[in-house]
């Protein structure tokens, strides 16, 4: 795979598209290239790794694409992630944020929380996947120890989906609440639910989740800057 | 595990517990097709040439090829049928005849490893028919039968099987090379049917390690609904461990309910091949004007589109 005659612009382009295509070797290979250019990290990430992921997330949402392609599309990205995340880390490349991410107690499906996992990865947010069957307990302890900003429950039963509930009134609880961003997700869990267990924000899928997760961190950096002037001012 | 590998001058095909199913097209066969029958006999093999070629597109991986005419020449039209199926295609060949003779002109005129359809437990059929596979080294379909005719306990039908597969390696025929048709009998007549062959299929993998074969139409013989009852049967002895059939692969559900059972079987890496179908038809049928195309599907359509051109200057910039 030789990559070196193609402009700037068109190695974006065949990354994304090899990306779609979940073509996994051309990905890491292009992502070399590109950083072989003198590109840094997240440029990188962004031009080539988010911008093929995210006509993925497109193209799933409006039924074009389908489950086994969009999980080859994540493991491009997975391999193209691996080279950039020393990259990223050693350059102390600004995070967007920190989820934590888990199906709730009781349910074991993970195909969508994963996806969703996946694409925060690739927006640039550093996540922290507890797995399956996770109990408010371990739900706590992940936010006591990593300090996350938003956190991501998912369910695929309507007999498990209560338990995000149980997750909420903990952290209310635990006076915890305030400190991070409840969102839902799963096939049988609706806006309506969502509001009705507490939680901040349904993510319908995983396009829409990333896109929420991002408009929040948005919001909490913008707050920031408000908060900081004001201290400033006082 | 076993696996029979049969080829034409071009191509190889691998028959095996751990590979896709493989459909030896069924429709090169002129009983009950007095049209065929009557042009066949007449050396008019147009429809010959169009239903190998039909099939393959279809997704046939072999042709059968029988001539099975009454008070015609069965082995010159036989042999002039592979022939003309060689000719304009290039899957293995797959010779069908309860004619030693037809066998025999059968197995000079092709190319490549065919299999042969089929030799029987009787003693007759085995002396005459497995010296021949031997000297071709070809493959051959056994029949569970023998002189006492078709038995309704499995297994004595596996004691069959077993003393042709024992009979073949005295000729020098690898077991890898004997394929054991069941016989599926028509489920319409005789209740569990369908059962026994499962069953036969279980034991002929467990205590054989041959591969399972039928001719899988016999068994909606005589019903309503042909398509579907041979596309549940097909994949229900993909199941029980059956790895190839002679089928209709033109036929929609037949096709559908193998690639299914495929699917289920972890052997369409990703899903891909059934991912791929389900897409032409989804675009056949928008482009019939059966369902409306709505506009996400076409701005996502358009961007497939620019993508391909991409990649088609791509590949001709590299050539």
């Amino acid at each position: 795979m030789d990559f070196s005659d193609l402009p700037d612009d068109e190695l974006w382009l065949q990354m994304q598209d090899d990306l779609y295509d979940g073509m996994k070797e051309e990905v890491a290979a292009e992502t070399n290239e590109a950083l072989k250019r003198g590109y840094g990290p997240t440029e990188v990430l962004e031009k080539g790794l988010v911008a093929g992921m995210d006509v993925v997330g497109v193209d799933f949402r409006d039924g074009v694409l389908f489950v086994p392609e969009v999980l080859m599309a994540a493991n491009s990205m997975k391999a193209g992630m691996e080279i950039l995340r020393p990259l990223l880390t050693e350059t102390g490349a600004p995070r967007v944020g920190k989820v934590v991410i888990g199906t709730v107690k009781g349910d074991i499906h993970d195909i969508g929380k994963n996806l969703v996992a996946m694409m925060l990865e690739g927006a640039g947010f550093e996540v922290i996947n507890l797995g399956v069957n996770v109990d408010a307990d371990k739900f706590l302890a992940a936010i006591k120890e990593h300090k996350p900003d938003i956190i991501g429950m998912s369910a695929l039963l309507t007999t498990t989906m209560p338990y995000m509930k149980v997750v909420n009134q903990m952290l209310i609880d635990e006076r915890m609440r305030e400190e991070v961003y409840v969102m839902v997700g799963g096939a049988p869990v609706s806006e309506t639910f969502a509001m009705a267990v507490g939680a901040d924000a349904y993510g319908r899928d995983a396009a829409t989740s990333v896109d929420i997760a991002k408009a929040y961190m948005d919001n909490v950096r913008k707050q920031d800057k408000i908060d900081k002037a004001a201290a400033v001012n006082q | 595990m076993l696996e029979t590998i049969i080829s034409s001058p071009t191509k190889t095909v691998i028959i095996g517990p751990n590979r896709p199913f493989v459909i030896i097209g069924e429709r090169i066969n002129p009983t009950g097709r007095k049209k065929l029958a009557a042009e066949m006999a007449a050396g008019n093999f147009n429809r010959v040439r169009q239903d190998a070629i039909d099939q393959v597109a279809a997704g046939a991986h072999v042709i059968d090829v029988n001539a099975g005419i009454p008070l015609a020449d069965e082995p010159a039209l036989l042999a002039e049928a592979i022939r003309i199926v060689q000719s304009v295609t290039d899957v293995p060949i797959c010779i069908d005849s309860s004619i030693v003779a037809a066998l025999k002109a059968g197995l000079a005129a092709v190319k490549g490893k065919p299999l042969v359809n089929s030799v029987t437990g009787e003693e007759e059929r085995l002396e005459s028919v497995l010296p021949m596979v031997a000297e071709y080294k070809a493959a051959v379909i056994a029949i569970s039968n023998d002189e006492t005719g078709i038995s309704y306990d499995m297994r004595e039908r596996l004691k069959v099987a077993k003393r042709i597969v024992e009979r073949a390696e005295r000729y020098g025929i690898p077991r890898c090379d004997v394929i054991i048709d069941p016989l599926a009998m028509p489920a319409g007549a005789i209740a569990g049917a369908g059962k026994n062959v499962f069953e036969l299929v279980r034991m002929v993998r467990e205590e054989l390690g041959c591969n399972a074969c039928c001719g899988a139409s016999n068994i909606s013989f005589g019903l309503p609904g042909r398509p579907v009852l041979n596309g549940a049967f097909l994949a229900m002895a993909i199941a029980a461990g059956m790895t190839c059939a002679i089928t209709n692969p033109i036929e929609h559900e037949i096709k559908r309910s193998i690639m299914a059972a495929d699917l289920m079987m972890g052997h369409d890496e990703n899903c891909l091949n059934w991912i791929a179908v389900s897409r032409e038809n989804a675009q056949s049928a928008v482009a019939s004007g059966a369902t409306p195309m709505n506009a996400t599907v076409s701005a996502a359509d358009q961007a497939r589109a620019e993508r391909e051109a991409r990649r088609a200057s791509r590949r001709a910039a590299q050539a």
